[in-house]
């Protein structure tokens, strides 16, 4: 990891002082870890127009378990006019795991969202149809979590009516 | 629990079920209708039907391991999902891949992105009536999988582009097989275009039917084709080049309204463009030595020996896929051995290449990536096929994701129906080309 600065991070780190907590970048990525409280702001100023990331091309959670706090959301930006990507990582306790949503930015924030609710049980503040997107309506539990066990079985359902 | 729709549709409308079970749903979705008449006033989309874990799964393979997973997932191209998970973890380790590897990968992952092109346009056009372009299609569909049968050994799960280069050697006569899957798929798209292109039932069921605007279709992070055939400019082997993609010369086809029509007609002239980056490669490709028996001892004669001695001569037979014996190693896989598996040759008649063998497949040794995460893409069939892969310096990767492009694809699909007839679904679904594997992983 080199402490190299680009102009996209600088300029988050001017824009953002208190919120950004550190920038690097890995393997020609550019990163920016960021407090959770600020993801909305922070997603939306990214999205304007001189910076210009108008595409979320991925949207995912990885599992830190045993570290506090526990889950790492994982965001991954694309801008078309600079061909750059960009990745904002923010982490999300165990005890309170939610985050804003963003689907009022990006409509496919929708689905990715759903699915990260489904496999890692994060909640997403102002999200407008929280389901499972993958598992079935009574499948207990959140499978990609690190302590949910690989061939653990569930019960059948009964038909629905 | 009710569903979205269940609770917002009006009274007086007709709900009805589009799948799972359906024809024309390829793979398993399912589509809940809420109509007016034949009018689509809402719509929501149900997946995870093919949901099997990958993710899960791969968790707990190792690097090595969890290659035959990737085939899964994109099951018409599932070359260029090998080609984009075993890129990912090179990004990772930091290796240079052999050139004539280099050109061989180009050259499958562009026969893939045909054969599913081929399958998606296929499907399609029998949904809208057109059977003949079918068959024509999934034609010279099997052309181009004799070539890839050829080479992998087989069809659909092909496991064969590796870490470090690929698993063997093209076929010594591959290349009449290469020139007859290029003539024919010529010739097909040739037909198809004139079949579909002025076709009034075609166009009446695919012209400005589903229209997504430039800034609609990023909004909902399309890629791919189906991007472009909004008129939006990219393609990750122009905007991010990898293996020998910046020496070639093809166009990116564009189209301009984004509905089907443009969807379908993307997707032919891109098949056209990855007719012709093959035939920049084929000139490239310095023919394979043609003999794969080297002269040499039988297999059980040098193993016999190998118990006193060490042999002498090399084995006459090689004892896996033609073209991965130890003389084609340097050409095809990387020279840093901690990343390849040994020859076979080596593995049967010498200690240091059995030792070799265990230490890359014992548990906990292998392939072990440095500690950080990496985020790879190639362009798939379908768009943007990205790996994001978190590595802890074990030897199985701490949590692996796929951006499936396809997922983005579909999620818009609610948006795309609406206010069309019930029929339109059809074209508009296959226009897509949505792939359950893929989708629900």
């Amino acid at each position: 990891m080199e402490m190299e600065e680009t102009e996209i991070l600088a300029k988050l780190k001017n824009k953002f002082p208190q919120q950004v907590k550190e920038t690097f970048i890995s393997l020609g990525m550019e990163v920016a870890v960021i407090d959770k409280e600020a993801l909305f702001e922070v997603m939306s100023f990214l999205k304007e127009k001189p910076q210009d990331y108008a595409m979320l091309l991925d949207l995912t959670c990885v599992d830190y378990l045993g570290e506090e706090p526990r889950f790492e959301m994982v965001y991954h930006l694309f801008s078309l006019s600079s061909n750059r990507r960009l990745r904002i990582k923010a982490r999300v306790s165990e005890k309170e795991p939610r985050i804003a949503s963003l689907t009022p930015l990006w409509r496919n924030a929708n689905w990715l969202e759903r699915e990260v609710y489904d496999l890692f049980g994060i909640e997403f503040v102002g999200h407008p149809d929280l389901r499972r997107i993958f598992m079935y309506d009574g499948f207990e539990g959140h499978p990609l979590r690190k302590d949910y066990p690989l061939r653990l079985r569930q019960p059948r359902i009964k038909f629905r009516k | 629990m009710p569903t979205r729709i269940e609770r917002e549709a009006r009274p007086e409308s007709l709900l009805i079920n589009m799948g799972p079970s359906h024809p024309a749903m390829h793979g398993t979705i399912r589509i809940m209708l809420e109509l007016d008449g034949e009018k689509i006033l809402n719509s929501e989309v149900e997946i995870g039907y093919l949901h099997r874990g990958f993710e899960k799964m791969c968790e707990n393979r190792t690097y090595f391991n969890l290659l035959p997973y990737t085939d899964r997932l994109n099951y018409v191209s599932p070359l260029i999902n090998n080609l984009g998970y075993v890129m990912t973890v090179e990004k990772m380790l930091g290796i240079e891949v052999p050139r004539r590897a280099q050109l061989i990968r180009v050259l499958m992952s562009e026969l893939s992105r045909i054969s599913d092109h081929l399958t998606c346009l296929a499907a399609m056009a029998m949904e809208c009536g057109a059977f003949t372009v079918f068959l024509y299609k999934i034609k010279a569909r099997e052309f181009i999988w004799d070539v890839i049968e050829w080479t992998t050994g087989a069809r659909m799960t092909t496991s064969y582009i590796r870490i470090g280069g690929v698993r063997a050697d093209l076929h010594p006569d591959y290349r009449p097989a290469l020139e007859k899957a290029i003539t024919e798929t010529r010739q097909v798209l040739k037909d198809v275009h004139g079949l579909l292109d002025k076709n009034k039932i075609f166009l009446n069921r695919t012209r400005d039917i589903a229209v997504i605007k430039p800034e609609e279709a990023i909004n909902f992070g399309w890629t791919g084709p189906c991007l472009r055939s909004t008129g939006v400019y990219y393609d990750v082997r122009k905007a991010h080049p990898y293996l020998v993609y910046n020496e070639l010369d093809f166009e990116v086809p564009l189209g301009e309204r984004g509905d089907n029509y443009d969807r379908y007609m993307v997707r032919m002239l891109e098949m056209e463009q990855s007719l012709r980056i093959i035939e920049q490669v084929m000139a490239q490709l310095p023919a394979s030595p043609p003999e794969i028996m080297a002269d040499g001892l039988e297999p059980y004669e040098a193993i016999k020996q190998a118990r006193r001695q060490r042999p002498e001569k090399p084995i006459k037979l090689s004892p896996n896929l033609e073209g991965a014996e130890k003389h084609r190693y340097p050409e095809i896989l990387c020279s840093d051995r901690r990343y390849v598996p040994p020859p076979k040759e080596e593995v049967y008649t010498t200690i240091e290449g059995l030792i070799s063998h265990f230490k890359f497949f014992m548990k906990g040794h292998g392939i072990r990536p440095p500690k950080g995460e990496v985020y790879f893409a190639v362009e798939g069939g379908n768009g943007e096929l990205g790996f994001y892969i978190v590595s802890d310096g074990t030897d199985k990767p701490y949590r692996l994701h796929l951006r499936a492009p396809c997922f983005h694809i579909v999620s818009a699909l609610e948006f795309l129906i609406k206010g069309h007839m019930v029929a339109d679904v059809i074209p508009t679904f296959g226009s897509l080309n949505m792939i359950g594997g893929e989708l629900d992983r």
